[in-house]
């Protein structure tokens, strides 16, 4: 009744084929672009942005080329921390050497340096699958983490192995640095994760993702009818580094603002992305949004309830917050394997027959 | 005898008796994997948390002090008595079973038929739970794990190295230990899976779940009985690592060492797992030492990883893992 379909008629094939193919959706999305550029900007304050808004948009970017690799095309990887940290790296060195370079262009560059990386460390998938790629992933993670903190190069021979991001404009507004406000910053992750999303869904309905997916189902199967496993896995590497780096780039520029590699990118940035994909659900763009959303803003309220209601010593807290996100995991994983999505698609079931089940 | 070829064989020598402590942390992986088709993530926080558990209960801590405190206000911490360790040993390996038992009871029975990487998933999640868990009930400051092994450099490695080449090797008395109950755990273990009515189960298990089932052997019983194992396992592992670096969350890294280990030697193969961690423990060693002025320091955090990255490229199943067949 709520959520209805009948009466949407399609007339031509791009319409059917479209993203939202149901008006109500599609009302939805424009709704929730226009309340994100148009609305948030005016309200949104430091407290908000620093604790939730912006470490949400962030991670979404991250989760959406996470789930790229292991939900659409079946590549368990570990190594997204190292990943992140090579877009934060790439994006300290090239907007130090070129400081006239736009920011924008810092970014999707530090992006493309990062899929360049992800598709060396890709390369693997070609010989071994499942757990022994997810070990062999590891190694991209502790090799890169060990060779961003021990190499000065890479941090500018800074004193403090910290890399530090300098100020830099955006239509004549700063956008990172100490002189920032939370609206240029919050803008600019928003705006990235938008076409981040689009390039995301358009990328994977199109022959790209079915490839991808063909692979994930089986990949002998789908090498026999002509997928070419080189292509397909290397690529999926390569876009999913590609979303990753862009997000690490933002989270050191926009969010951390200083740096250092051991400390904010370590093995359990990984976990978190990973918890993210499975928790939102593996193979589903609206997923990655739904993952990143519960577990960037569950913490804050297990903080806030425990810490400032209930007056809890902060270690306890701390202590019984990573508690309470494995049980989740556990719960989830038993309660509903296919995440949050599948959770949202019972809803939508529901909905379409309320009030009347039968 | 140059002197350089002498410090590299004391390096070795050291990589060993480390490789030893990695391939205690594999096998417990490789039992619940074998058994259960499980990529046990937790492994290491297992480690952790028998450590936690045996130092508290040998010093007579209160458990959940810190969070009864917080809710009630009191300042309890201590009952004021310590056990024995043999007495502590016992009592971990109870919880430790009971752990297995609420393991299997609550997540792994709703999750049979799922695919592999969703029980992989429930175990980074069990890893998690496991470290807040510990962390609540025994505190997270670093403590002291004595459980009256010999410390210190041995004496009669080197006079007998001395004897022999001028130049004493130092080996730390406590990892020869470790590597000595290391050997026996993995000899009883091997006897265990051999000789007695619940190994052979366990081994059918191993190979065919269905098959098993079908002679009539009770599948939840063999994962409590495998996880309890790994329990055990884990105690041992984390007492050693304990003893000679406290009792902290950085044990539970231990477990990141042992996945190369894992895959040098394959997911299935206990004799894998006990050469795979020596390969690893003798290479990393060997390659900090002949590199260190070359690279710098700390590459052991990588040096496994990469090897067995190098190698899994040459071989996909591990130096004694069953061969890959594929069928369409």
């Amino acid at each position: 009744m709520i959520y209805r379909e009948a009466g949407d008629f399609k007339t031509s094939y791009a319409a059917d084929n479209q993203t939202f193919p149901l008006r109500g959706d599609r009302l939805a999305y424009y709704l929730a672009v226009i309340f994100a550029l148009g609305v948030v900007p005016f309200f949104i304050n430091d407290y908000w942005a620093n604790a939730i808004v912006i470490p949400f948009l962030i991670y979404t970017i991250a989760a959406l080329g996470l789930n790229i690799l292991i939900g659409y095309c079946g590549q368990l990887s570990l190594g997204t921390g190292a990943f992140m940290a090579t877009g934060a790296y790439a994006a300290f060195k090239l907007t130090t050497a070129f400081p006239s370079l736009n920011i924008i262009f810092v970014i999707i560059l530090a992006g493309v340096v990062t899929a360049g990386v992800g598709v060396a460390f890709g390369l693997p998938s070609l010989r071994i699958k499942g757990f022994y790629l997810a070990v062999a992933t590891l190694a991209a993670q502790f090799f890169l983490i060990w060779l961003y903190t021990r190499t000065p190069w890479f941090f500018n021979y800074s004193p403090t192995g910290m890399i530090s991001m300098p100020t830099r404009e955006l239509f004549g507004y700063p956008v990172t640095g100490a002189s920032a406000t939370a609206v240029s910053g919050y803008l600019l992750c928003a705006v990235f994760l938008i076409a981040s999303a689009w390039l995301a869904r358009n990328l994977t309905r199109g022959t790209l993702g079915r490839q991808w997916m063909a692979i994930r189902d089986m990949d002998i199967a789908a090498e026999i009818i002509g997928v070419n496993p080189l292509r397909a896995k290397l690529s999926a590497f390569a876009v999913s580094s590609f979303l990753v780096g862009i997000s690490g780039a933002l989270f050191f520029t926009v969010y951390l603002g200083a740096a250092e590699a051991g400390e904010s990118f370590g093995i359990d940035k990984s976990f978190l992305v990973l918890f993210m994909v499975i928790i939102g659900g593996l193979g589903s763009i609206l997923g990655s949004f739904l993952g990143a959303f519960l577990l960037v803003v569950g913490p804050v309220l297990l903080k806030i309830l425990l810490v400032n209601n209930l007056g809890w010593p902060t270690d306890v807290a701390a202590h019984l917050e990573i508690m309470i996100i494995g049980a989740l995991i556990i719960l989830f994983l038993v309660m509903e394997p296919h995440g949050l999505t599948a959770l949202w698609r019972t809803i939508k079931e529901k909905l379409r027959l309320w009030p009347f089940p039968h | 005898m140059p002197d350089t070829l002498l410090f590299a064989m004391e390096a070795a020598l050291n990589g060993l008796t480390a490789g030893v402590m990695y391939a205690l942390v594999a096998l417990g992986f490789v039992l619940i994997f074998k058994a259960s088709g499980i990529f046990n993530f937790s492994q290491g926080v297992m480690a952790l948390f028998a450590a936690l558990t045996l130092v508290g209960l040998q010093t007579g801590q209160i458990p959940f002090s810190h969070l009864i405190n917080a809710i009630f206000g009191t300042r309890m911490h201590h009952f004021g008595w310590t056990l024995p360790t043999v007495v502590a040993i016992a009592g971990t390996v109870v919880v430790m079973v009971i752990f297995a038992w609420a393991v299997e009871r609550f997540i792994f029975r709703h999750l049979v038929n799922q695919e592999p990487i969703i029980l992989f998933m429930a175990t980074i999640g069990l890893a998690y739970f496991l470290e807040g868990f510990g962390d609540i009930m025994w505190g997270a400051e670093v403590k002291r794990l004595d459980v009256g092994l010999p410390q210190g450099m041995s004496g009669p490695v080197d006079d007998l190295t001395f004897a022999w080449f001028g130049y004493g090797f130092y080996m730390d008395r406590l990892e020869i230990w470790a590597a000595l109950i290391a050997s026996l755990l993995v000899i009883s273990l091997v006897l265990f899976s051999q000789y007695t009515k619940q190994g052979r189960a366990l081994r059918a298990v191993a190979d065919d779940h269905q098959a098993a089932l079908s002679v009539g052997i009770s599948l939840r019983f063999i994962w409590v009985l495998v996880w309890s194992l790994a329990g055990i396992v884990a105690l041992v592992a984390g007492m050693m690592w304990g003893a000679k670096s406290g009792v902290q969350f950085s044990l539970s890294l231990i477990a990141l060492k042992a996945l190369p280990v894992l895959i040098l030697g394959g997911f299935t193969s206990i004799p894998g797992a006990i050469v795979g961690g020596l390969i690893i423990g003798v290479g990393e060693k060997l390659f900090d030492f002949f590199m260190q002025p070359i690279v710098g320091g700390a590459t052991e955090n990588w040096f496994a990883y990469m090897l067995a990255l190098a190698f899994l490229l040459f071989r996909p199943q591990g130096l004694f893992g069953e061969k890959i067949i594929e069928r369409v």
